[in-house]
């Protein structure tokens, strides 16, 4: 013990001469002790794996203590940084490789502070939640190790200050999400979904490594800050470089944040556990891509570092939060629909960070988490009761599930944005910065947005509208029976509905700015358009869309659309439950393009399936086939092919008048099988003895000339 | 000393080894000789290391890495003899011709 | 330097007292026909090197050669020998016969004469000092860890390789268990 005891003094006095710090004094010891909040979880999952089991609550217990931990010490730095201001870098050298300092550290400004507070406090509330939901599961503890791990990557990716620590927390969550998604892998399709995961992500990340060395190697560090310092300098030929570092970077960032042609994993994510999904999409992997930007922001907002990169960020968003809430709305999963609405919403945040709003889009992703959290913790509460995943087996649970109810229409005025809901502000926030962005900027793309976010309001409103009705209103039409969860479920949700319908009045334009210090606090200045009064023009424009939306929805997919449905067949009313909901979704999308089109999810899926994964995977196991059959196999196949259908050639002509050709074909082959056999034996000895005369051979040759 | 007469012996075992490779049935038998061939590497590698008085030792070092890889490789081998053993009852390599089929 | 010089060397002598059995042993290894002492006569032969190793003060490769060769290598052979139940008397098919044997002799001493033949004329009569002190051990340490650290790792994940290897191939074989739905 005394010798750990030495070792460990050794290492803190290491970390001590070694800790290089930016900005002393600011934060004070709160900041200076933040490296705890990525290290206690990264510790506490590998305590788990390994005592998990003995542990109280089999591994629950230390999850949740951790993320309670994180939760406690984001609240306090946020609380610090609303009265003081937190800007706060710390680095340790861990060593070098050339001119370039390999780092671990820790940041700590309002940026970082927003994802710690996110991840401890949804975090929290997910793992509490988690212990009802997953009751009963096999691999309980495993889940909870990898979980841990999950969001303490996640806290690694944000708290980092440089590349190399940014892309050991972006692959860390992106190891412990496969590990999620497969969690239930005794289902094909689960493990698919997994690599599916998996391999999009590597698509994507592979072009972040070229975009954090390209933008490395041209500033000369691996460090952010010292990045933008040099950048606002003008001692670095990022300039040269940078439309292609930041289009790198920027793919990478959509392959977390499942931006339009990346996509197709997030949708299949769904296979795991409700409580990864909630977590996944409400303050881990998707937001890592937002968060990325954010963080390069000082970099994306400048055209002369960046060139045209802005414009293409906003069209990836405003591609992505059209199309995929489309997809929506043809989902019978009701994870899935949830699962399409989060890339929607995340191509709004994309989209804001795109026109220069960095706090609206950040202030989407805020209150999105609580929103999105709560309602995919609602669905999986629903799924716990009805045991099903397809809304074709809900109907009518506002009777069963009161609780569940009430918790989810909340998050669901939160996403459509009702006001006072948080959607409705942030959302609102965004549409004003696209619209502002587009009045001083005549582009087309600016205009675009401005449109196309509309017409995503519109979208949100419809599909969410069609959830609710098919799933509390109506008729029952599952087999199992229904029943409310139990309180360590509901309390979350209560606890997260409180945060959806408050989290918004922290930036109410003109009334209170809580929010916009809170995330302005960075090293660098920030340059964005600052709202002194809601824009009550495009109020009047959003608010009348989403109610008429809403209204359709209802009309098409509540409780008077069986009667809709009976008046225009003529049927009688007594439909079996799958018919029902079949019959309503073919009423409503006869459309003929359109339909086939959405329920294909564009036949994206299909091209990446055809076009990539076959072909890739094909011809290779095609080639080791064809390797085996004819190679490996090539001499005796070949005598015997030969000789077989030479002699079925021969005796479909004439048995007795080509005897004798049958005779000498079949001899011939033999012959020369017979002929090449003595030189390939088939021992072992003889080949070594073979290539060791040949040895013998060249070195004498090599000796004497 | 010369320098020689330790390449020599380390060529002279390497060569028996060789025949003992070459004409040992029994495949233990085959795997011995081949420590013999790899002990005779390692004679040359030493050797030489003095020779040169190296200061990184890089012959002791590489005498080293072929020990651990000769270990591995006898591991390996016993482990594929059994398997084979196990498979045909005979640890003959001379029945071990499946390769010409 | 003649013969006569060379012998007047006491180093020549212990060389010889050491290299003359090592090599008769390896010898008896490949021509040995009861299996069991060509195998104890793999002990000698590599006892004999481990030694020899130790006359050119290379210390630490001398006695790795004891322990892991002889502790456990040797082991393993007679492992080996014991379960694939080889015959423990004399037995006169553990080589092959000798219309095989006399081409692989033919073979190695070609390959002893080409090697011998190129050692000859590059180093001529160049003597090796004799060390005056043992390598240290630690030095080789230091070693192995700065500048052949690479090629430690990668000798690490041989074994770990051959660790998992070997575990798979020496597992009997059994019928796929029926998976979980």
């Amino acid at each position: 013990m005394p010798a750990v005891v030495a070792e460990l003094s050794r290492v803190a006095v290491f970390l001590q001469e070694n800790v290089e710090q930016i900005d002393a004094g600011d934060g004070g010891w709160l900041a200076a002790y933040a490296w705890l909040i990525p290290v206690v979880p990264m510790i506490v999952a590998f305590l788990i794996l390994f005592f998990g089991k003995y542990s109280p609550w089999k591994g629950w217990g230390m999850a949740t203590a951790a993320l309670g931990f994180v939760a406690v010490y984001g609240t306090a730095l946020a609380v610090a940084n609303l009265r003081d201001g937190i800007i706060a870098e710390f680095s340790v050298n861990i060593g070098d490789v050339g001119t370039f300092a390999i780092e671990w550290g820790w940041v700590v400004d309002g940026l970082s502070i927003l994802m710690f507070f996110l991840v401890g406090v949804v975090g929290f509330l997910v793992f509490v939640y988690a212990n009802g939901y997953m009751k009963g599961d096999a691999r309980y503890t495993w889940f909870f190790a990898s979980f841990t791990l999950f969001a303490g990557g996640m806290l690694v990716l944000v708290s980092a200050p440089n590349f190399i620590q940014l892309i050991v927390g972006w692959e860390l969550v992106g190891v412990s999400s496969y590990l999620l998604i497969g969690h239930y892998w005794e289902d094909m399709d689960n493990i698919d979904a997994a690599n599916k995961a998996f391999m999009t992500n590597k698509v994507a990340d592979a072009a972040l490594f070229i975009g954090a060395v390209i933008m490395s190697l041209s500033a000369g560090t691996f460090q952010f800050s010292e990045i933008f310092t040099r950048m606002i300098d003008g001692q670095t030929v990022l300039a040269q470089f940078g439309f292609w570092a930041g289009l790198a970077i920027f793919i990478g960032a959509m392959g977390k944040s499942a931006q339009f042609p990346f996509h197709v994993w997030l949708p299949d994510a769904m296979a795991g556990p409700t409580p990864v999904s909630a977590l996944m999409h409400a303050a881990t992997m998707v937001t890592a891509g937002v968060y990325l930007i954010a963080r390069l922001f000082p970099f994306y907002q400048l055209p002369e570092f960046s060139g045209s990169m802005r414009t293409i960020i906003v069209v990836v968003g405003a591609v992505t939060l059209l199309f995929m809430g489309l997809l929506a709305i043809v989902q019978d999963d009701i994870k899935r629909v949830l699962a399409y609405s989060t890339v929607s919403q995340l191509g709004y945040m994309v989209a804001a960070l795109g026109v220069g709003a960095y706090t609206a889009g950040l202030f989407h992703l805020f209150t999105h988490a609580f929103f999105k959290a709560l309602l995919f913790l609602a669905a999986g509460s629903i799924i716990h009761a009805v045991h099903s995943n397809n809304m074709s087996d809900m109907g009518g649970l506002r009777k069963y599930m009161p609780v569940t109810f009430w918790t989810f229409l909340i998050g669901t005025a939160a996403l459509v944005g009702i006001f006072p809901f948080a959607g409705f502000w942030s959302k609102d926030e965004i549409i004003a910065s696209a619209y502002f962005n587009a009045s001083n900027n005549p582009e087309f793309a600016a205009w675009f947005m401005v449109v196309l976010s509309i017409v995503g309001a519109f979208i949100t409103a419809f599909y969410m509208a069609r959830v609710v009705s098919l799933t509390f209103f109506g008729t029952y039409l599952g087999d199992a029976k229904p029943h409310e969860s139990p309180a360590i479920m509901t309390v979350p949700l209560v606890a997260l509905a409180a945060a959806a319908t408050t989290a918004g009045l922290l930036n109410i334009p003109g009334l209170t700015e809580v929010f916009t210090e809170w995330v302005t606090t960075r090293a660098f200045p920030i340059v964005e358009h600052h709202f002194t009064e809601p824009e009550y023009f495009l109020i009047a424009i959003v608010t009348p869309v989403v109610l008429l939306s809403l209204f359709i929805g209802w009309r098409l997919f509540g409780p008077s659309s069986e009667l809709h449905y009976t008046s225009t067949s003529g049927e009688a009313a007594d439909v079996s439950a799958p018919e029902r909901s079949v019959a309503v979704e073919r009423d409503t999308f006869r459309i003929p393009v359109l339909y086939p089109l959405l329920e294909n999810k564009y036949y994206i899926d299909d091209l990446y399936m055809n076009g990539i994964v076959r072909p890739t995977m094909g011809p290779i196991a095609d080639a080791t086939l064809w390797v085996d059959m004819n190679v490996v196999d090539a001499v005796p196949n070949l005598t015997a092919g030969v000789a077989k259908h030479a002699a079925a050639a021969v005796g479909v002509i004439d048995d007795n008048a080509v005897d004798g050709v049958y005779n000498v074909a079949g001899a011939t082959t033999g012959a020369i099988g017979g002929f090449l056999r003595q030189f390939f034996p088939g021992r072992v000895q003889q080949y070594v003895a073979l290539s060791f005369a040949g040895v013998v051979i060249f070195a004498a040759l090599f000796v004497i000339f | 000393m010369t320098i020689i007469q330790w390449i020599l012996l380390g060529s002279a075992m390497f060569s028996v080894g060789l025949y003992g490779v070459l004409t040992r049935r029994n495949a233990v038998l085959v795997l011995a000789s081949v420590e013999i061939m790899l002990s005779a590497v390692n004679i040359n590698l030493v050797a030489f290391d003095t020779y040169l008085a190296d200061p990184a030792f890089t012959g002791q070092i590489f005498a080293l890495f072929v020990i651990a890889l000769a270990a591995a490789e006898v591991g390996i081998g016993i482990a594929i003899v059994l398997m084979i053993f196990r498979n045909r009852h005979s640890a003959d390599v001379d029945e071990l011709d499946l390769m010409r089929y | 330097m003649t013969i006569g010089d060379w012998l007047t060397e006491a180093a020549n002598w212990v060389f010889l007292f050491l290299a003359v059995p090592t090599f008769v042993a390896s010898l008896m290894v490949v021509s040995s026909k009861n299996v069991v002492r060509a195998v104890l006569y793999l002990v000698i032969a590599l006892g004999g090197s481990a030694a020899l190793f130790l006359m050119l003060g290379s210390e630490f490769v001398g006695w790795t050669i004891v322990l892991v060769y002889i502790g456990a290598v040797i082991i393993l052979f007679l492992i080996g020998i014991m379960i694939t139940r080889a015959p423990l008397t004399k037995s006169v098919d553990l080589s092959h016969p000798i219309s095989a044997r006399a081409p692989a002799a033919l073979l190695s001493v070609l390959l002893f004469g080409v090697m011998a033949w190129a050692v000859v004329q590059s180093f001529g009569l160049e003597t090796i000092p004799f060390p005056d002190e043992a390598t240290s051990t630690g030095e080789i340490g230091v070693s192995i860890f700065t500048l052949w650290v690479v090629p430690f790792e990668v000798m690490s994940f041989v074994l770990l390789a051959a660790l998992i290897g070997g575990i798979a191939l020496a597992r009997r074989d059994e019928a796929p268990a029926e998976r979980q739905p």
